[in-house]
């Protein structure tokens, strides 16, 4: 904190800053904040509870700023400590982060029940039904809200496909063995995404190993102020995967990367722990990392429609790019697939206004977010919007909606499948 | 004498303007307590955000009937503690009165309000092939007032001058709240006294500028990027002195000491070699022919100086990532210590290697961490104190090491602030530096453009 000369660089970086020029809500006023809260001249209030909640996250900052002020931290734990005091605790928030944080999102099994429910909501008619005869109208208004941002579930998650169709795909004399965490909502929601990350792994020489009692990474907990489940959350992980006997340890979603790495520092202190956790952030690497560290083989099938090229656009998830600073591997990955044609995003590395739970709580400015983000996407005129992170592809296909926009949003890493599918 | 503390102040404040406008609350107060200065801190009494002229002079007009301090501010970067607030006082905060109002393109200028961001302001004037020259360390958040009220600087003082080059005209709300304008669009004015010229550099103690006419002039159609790596300080200085010797004024010409250097990599990672005694950024901008010749020259002077290694950037964004690196000298300092004190001694060219050898051995008297870096082109030197404000005898040396620098800079004939201003950090050292006679006829002014002393009072001098 003591790090942060105020110098002003961190606020044309920062989205709520330069949509509301309101001092207390840029980085550098929320440093100044838990500065007055640290030194006694400033109660945790509601405002400032508030405020911390109003930052989306992004990290935006941390890339921007000169003096190695590590928000990402400092934020982290001012929230901690308004959940620990309850400034804003009301019998329904506390009932509904009980049951999101400690209850659905510590347990696969729950997910996959609720999962299992939504699927057949979605797919048997119910969904249509409803729509069509306005009756959310009905339903309370923050699961009007919500409703349109529920993502599609997946006909079989992660781990049913990885058992019938995976394990015996896995090379015979592989190179290398990596873990794979496959996320909570990414294993019921985009399963097609940890298909296609599988796949172009195998299609490496990397034997892939799926633990089945890995669990959601603790990154919504500990962007949340509860760093007590995601500790939690981090020792089951560390438990489920053979840490010593594999290469490297991968994630497709750039929320999830940006928190594994930092085990270490999580469970720092904790003796039985802290030499595994280590271990285990040396290892952690996003998708595109370690494409790129094993030098990726370049599809020869191309991804050209009949009309031509395939126009990509690449939008950069804040925690791949602010949280883990990784920008030009997937950039670079784009590049080599045959038939793309790869325009840059104008801001692509602002944030979409997704930011992990942040479209449920803070609506408002996440649609404006939404809105100059979409305004780019236009003006690109691509037919797929690339993105490393579940978080963005749920958020950017809603705005795409909205906008009435025919673009669809691929990972990279399943433009790359479909690019070695082609070869075909 | 200032009220310290006015109970009905927010309620004559939200008389004028709509509450929204008008912060109080502790967590408002908190985030506006400081700028872009070490130490200094002040929490005011209220923060006013004004989005209109008639909004400024209506705050204004509340503070003169109530004897109530008005410290103007943008976006609070400042390196003097000119926009710190003093006890009782509104922050009158200018960064939502931030249109541009009108680029001319037949006259070469553009007129903005105060809270429009510099480089805004050139990304504005690029796209229809002008140019706006000044770029502060700090451009891609401080505001245009703040440039003017602060005279600021930058990179490219040495080819392009300063801020006040640029003012053509400028619109003030007064102490009372009446409208000043001062200067017009045209080229030749010597109608009265040159009043604009005040304004400019008077850190927000004579008047509150609501409004700006820039000059524009056209684009250079080329620019050259080296970086100089010198394994000795004097061989760098030596290769500036002889480029300018040379009779090539390159527009950017500025160095970095190991320490900053480290500090910078440290940062960027763009390849700054960390063993290296100085670095040199140099850009000669213009006529492509010209500049091919130019670059070719600087890098012979600097190679016969006893460069280590001349590099030259291969492409438009490599020389911004260069220069944009350049710019984060300061800030990224901090990476070394927690409490980063930036001074602005500026010396003519001629004294600067015996400016840069006197703060190397006043840093080692006083047993104190300095990192200087600055643009060498103009003899404008940021010797940076790299210290922790909690620990009280490194900061007596820190004191006493300061004042010694302003005596040196003095004596060679220089000035102890090129382009942060006075504020309340070189407040003491002023007279010292104008002497007796200017600083009564500053007083006198002061005196008649403020009779109630509201305005910024305390800064520049008492």
């Amino acid at each position: 904190m003591q790090q942060c000369m105020h110098c002003g660089m961190c606020l044309p970086t920062c989205p709520t800053y330069v949509e509301t020029l309101q001092e207390r809500s840029s980085p550098r006023g929320r440093i100044a904040l838990m500065r007055a809260v640290a030194d006694g001249r400033l109660d945790v209030t509601r405002a400032f509870a508030d405020e911390m909640y109003f930052c989306l996250g992004c990290l935006a900052c941390q890339t921007a700023c000169p003096a190695g002020v590590n928000y990402a931290e400092l934020i982290e734990t001012a929230r901690a400590e308004v959940e620990r005091r309850n400034v804003l605790g009301s019998p329904q928030r506390n009932l509904l982060r009980s049951l999101l944080l400690q209850r659905l999102f510590t347990s696969r099994r729950r997910l996959h029940l609720l999962g299992r429910i939504l699927r057949l909501y979605q797919k048997s008619g119910l969904e249509r039904a409803v729509r069509a005869l306005g009756l959310m109208r009905l339903a309370p208004r923050k699961l009007r809200e919500l409703e349109p941002l529920a993502p599609r579930m997946s006909a079989r998650f992660t781990h049913e496909a990885f058992a019938s169709d995976y394990t015996a795909t896995n090379p015979v004399r592989p190179a290398y063995r990596v873990g794979l965490l496959v996320g909570c909502v990414a294993d019921i929601s985009f399963a097609h995404v940890n298909a296609d990350t599988i796949e172009v792994l195998q299609a490496n020489g990397c034997e892939v190993v799926l633990p089945q009692a890995q669990e959601c990474c603790g990154s919504l907990h500990g962007h949340n102020g509860d760093v007590h489940t995601a500790r939690r959350l981090a020792r089951i992980n560390l438990d489920a995967f053979d840490v010593d006997g594999l290469d490297a340890i991968l994630v497709n979603g750039g929320g999830c990367g940006s928190h594994i790495k930092h085990y270490d520092h999580l469970l720092s202190g904790d003796a039985d722990y802290e030499e595994r956790a280590r271990t285990w952030s040396r290892k952690a690497l996003d998708i595109h990392q370690w494409l790129e560290q094993i030098q990726v083989r370049p599809p020869r099938g191309s991804l050209a429609t009949a009309d031509g090229p395939l126009r990509v656009t690449y939008h950069e998830s804040c925690h791949l790019k602010h949280g883990q600073g990784v920008s030009s591997a997937p950039r670079k990955l784009l590049a080599m697939i045959p038939g793309i044609e790869l325009v840059e995003l104008t801001e692509a590395d602002w944030c979409c206004g997704s930011a992990g739970i942040y479209n449920i709580t803070q609506p408002e400015m996440s649609a404006k977010l939404l809105q100059r983000k979409m305004g780019h996407i236009a003006g690109t005129g691509a037919a797929v919007i690339a993105m490393g992170n579940p978080g963005c592809t749920v958020q950017i296909e809603h705005g795409l909606r909205q906008c009435g926009l025919a673009a669809r949003v691929e990972h990279p890493v399943s433009l790359l499948a479909a690019a070695y599918r082609a070869e075909a | 004498m200032m009220m310290a503390s006015d109970p009905g102040l927010t309620a004559a404040l939200t008389a004028v303007l709509p509450a929204v406008q008008v912060l109080t609350t502790a967590e408002d107060l908190a985030v506006f307590a400081f700028d872009g200065t070490a130490i200094l801190h002040q929490l005011p009494a209220c923060v006013v955000m004004p989005e209109t002229v008639e909004q400024v002079a209506a705050v204004l007009r509340v503070a003169s009937e109530r004897h109530v301090a008005v410290v103007t501010r943008g976006s609070g970067t400042g390196l003097s503690g000119g926009s710190v607030p003093c006890e009782g006082c509104i922050v009158l905060c200018l960064v939502r009165l931030n249109r541009i109002l009108e680029v001319d393109t037949a006259n070469l200028t553009m007129t903005v309000e105060p809270g429009v961001v510099t480089q805004v302001i050139a990304e504005r004037a690029a796209e229809v092939g002008l140019f706006y020259p000044p770029d502060p360390g700090s451009i891609r958040i401080s505001t245009i007032g703040g440039n003017v009220a602060n005279n600021s600087g930058g990179l490219r003082g040495l080819k392009y001058g300063v801020t006040r080059d640029y003012v053509m005209a400028l619109q003030v709300a007064m102490a009372d709240g009446q409208i000043l304008t001062t200067g017009t669009k045209c080229v030749k004015d010597v109608a009265g006294f040159s009043l604009r010229d005040l304004f400019i550099g008077s850190e927000g103690t004579l008047g509150v500028i609501t409004r700006i006419t820039l000059k524009l002039i056209p684009q250079p159609a080329a620019k050259a990027t080296l970086l100089g790596l010198f394994d000795e300080m004097t061989a760098a200085a030596e290769t500036i002195s002889a480029i300018i010797a040379a009779k090539i004024i390159p527009c950017t010409l500025e160095f970095l000491d190991r320490t900053t250097a480290e500090c910078v990599e440290g940062y960027a990672h763009i390849g700054l070699p960390t063993d290296v005694a100085a670095v040199t950024l140099m850009e000669v901008d213009g006529h492509p022919a010209q500049v091919e010749q130019q670059a070719a020259q600087i890098e012979q002077i600097a190679r016969d100086h006893g460069a280590r290694e001349v590099r030259r950037a291969a492409t438009a964004a490599e020389a911004t990532q260069l220069a944009s690196a350049r710019r984060t000298a300061f800030s990224a300092l901090a990476r070394r210590a927690p409490t980063v004190i930036l001074e602005d001694v500026t010396v003519p060219r001629s004294r600067l290697a015996e400016m840069v050898a006197a703060i190397q051995r006043i840093a080692a008297d006083h047993d104190v961490t300095i990192g200087t870096f600055g643009h060498m082109g103009d003899g404008n030197l940021h010797p940076t104190f790299l210290t922790d404000e909690r620990n009280a005898a490194e900061m007596a040396r820190v004191e006493a090491a300061m004042k010694e620098i302003f005596q040196v800079t003095i004596d060679l004939e220089g000035t102890i602030t090129g382009e942060h201003g006075v504020g309340l950090a070189k407040k003491p050292f002023l007279p010292a530096a104008v002497g007796p006679v200017a600083m009564e006829v500053m007083r006198r002014l002061k005196k008649d453009f403020d009779p109630a002393g509201i305005l910024n009072p305390g800064k520049i001098f008492d």
